[in-house]
């Protein structure tokens, strides 16, 4: 069977790897480089745990070949906080930290995915209103039902990110 | 998934040379790929068309708004230029499925795909663009074929859309909450060679409502509409919505796009 050798960055560091064309960047993620943050919670593409960041953009990486990544820059959950430079006591980025603070998660299958997209909504609207929160969460399904919290938690981090933008320490961590 | 090879031409030459009688480009992949995973689709070699650097972008060329066929839903959303000369365009393109799927998925490959629920076949059809592929160019109204079927040949690429600029549109979709597609979507506009009134995901293409388009050219108001009526025959009928409730719909939602239109910016 076919093989493809893909080179790309994952959380940083770079990966060189074979793939089979029809393995998906998720299954490439969580079986040959065992970053098993990344969820697969429906196979139709349509639940959102599997949500990565691709050259900055949330993606869904169950929606994507491993092959297509070639030369790609990928950040997953497990890279985050790192990317972000978001450091502090907590080690977690402010939407991980805000996601731990309001209880934006129950059973935390779907916060993986909540969090990717949430990241990249508050990058593209810093000041999101609670409309524009939810609309912007509409890929990802919390199975729960716990969207109340979720939605609590990315305005919380939103007003963390205005006040400490990424790369910069806030005070009280 | 069935096993598949995979290609990523360079170039657009690269791209025809590789293309087969059971290949299939791949734009965004948004359709293409779920639908492989779940193995309703099967095809023997994919050609990844995302080098093709020239196939992405907006530009403003005499007139018109062109997008290639590569540019995703997001850029035409945020796009400046298509903001502030088509703002319905981009609106449109800011209400497809979800903002993960913005990130991904083409203009060229949703209507490439001719999904009957798709909302770019309305701004196609409603706008009077023009898809120009490596071979021709192809107008809105003799582009789309019925379910899934255009008027593209086996191997023929999309490589851009052009859009003339109306002078007012909008575009509203009576949306599938779990999928977003339009169980009904209307694209209304006040275009340069008259009025155009374009209805997607009522029926097993998007189409063109007359009788609307005359009421509206005597007044562009809503009201214009009161009363008329879109027959429902042949129209979808399914879980979503029966073929009477769509023709229903088709009025409600293109008398507030109407509206939508109406107010400026």
């Amino acid at each position: 069977m076919m093989q493809i050798h893909v080179s790309c960055v994952v959380n940083g560091a770079p990966i060189a790897a074979e793939a089979e064309p029809r393995t998906l960047l998720v299954d490439f993620l969580r079986n040959t480089l065992r970053l098993t943050g990344t969820h697969v919670g429906c196979d139709t593409s349509q639940c959102g745990a599997c949500v990565v960041h691709l050259n900055g953009r949330a993606i869904k990486s169950c929606s994507m070949l491993a092959v297509q990544a070639e030369g790609a820059d990928i950040t997953t959950i497990e890279g985050l906080a790192a990317k972000s430079g978001a450091v502090g006591r907590t080690g977690l980025h402010p939407m991980q930290a805000a996601f731990r603070a309001q209880h934006g998660l129950q059973c935390g299958f779907c916060t993986p995915g909540m969090i990717m997209t949430a990241v990249e909504l508050v990058t593209r609207n810093p000041n999101p209103s609670e409309a524009d929160v939810r609309a912007g969460l509409e890929g990802n399904l919390c199975r729960c039902t716990g969207y109340h919290n979720i939605v609590k938690a990315v305005l919380t981090a939103a007003a963390e990110m205005r006040s400490a933008p990424a790369g910069t320490e806030s005070a009280h961590v | 998934m069935y096993e598949f090879d995979y290609e990523r031409p360079q170039d657009l030459g690269a791209v025809l040379k590789a293309v087969d009688a059971d290949s299939a480009f791949l734009a965004g992949g948004m359709t293409l790929l779920p639908t492989m995973k779940m193995r309703l689709a099967r095809r023997s070699r994919l050609i990844d068309l995302s080098a093709l650097r020239e196939l992405r972008g907006v530009r403003v060329a005499a007139g018109k708004i062109e997008i290639g066929a590569m540019t995703p839903h997001v850029e035409v959303q945020d796009s400046p230029e298509v903001r502030r000369l088509i703002p319905g365009l981009a609106r449109l393109a800011g209400g497809i499925g979800d903002p993960l799927v913005r990130n991904r998925g083409t203009i060229g490959g949703s209507i490439a795909n001719s999904d009957p629920a798709a909302c770019y076949p309305a701004a196609v059809l409603g706008l009077g663009a023009t898809v120009v592929t490596n071979l021709r160019e192809i107008p809105g109204g003799q582009f789309f074929k019925g379910m899934f079927a255009t008027a593209l040949a086996p191997g023929e690429l999309i490589t851009h859309v052009s859009f003339p600029v109306p002078r007012r549109c909008a575009y509203l979709k009576f949306r599938n909450p779990a999928s977003r597609y339009a169980v009904v979507g209307v694209m209304v506009a006040e275009a340069a060679d008259g009025m155009r009134v374009a209805v997607t995901g009522a029926g097993p293409q998007v189409f063109r409502v007359a009788a609307f388009e005359q009421a509206l050219a005597k007044k562009f108001a809503p009201e214009a509409l009161q009363g008329l009526q879109v027959p429902s025959d042949g129209l979808n009928d399914d879980m979503h919505g029966s073929a009477d409730y769509r023709a229903s719909l088709i009025g409600v939602i293109a008398r507030r796009a109407v509206a939508l239109a109406a107010v400026p910016g």
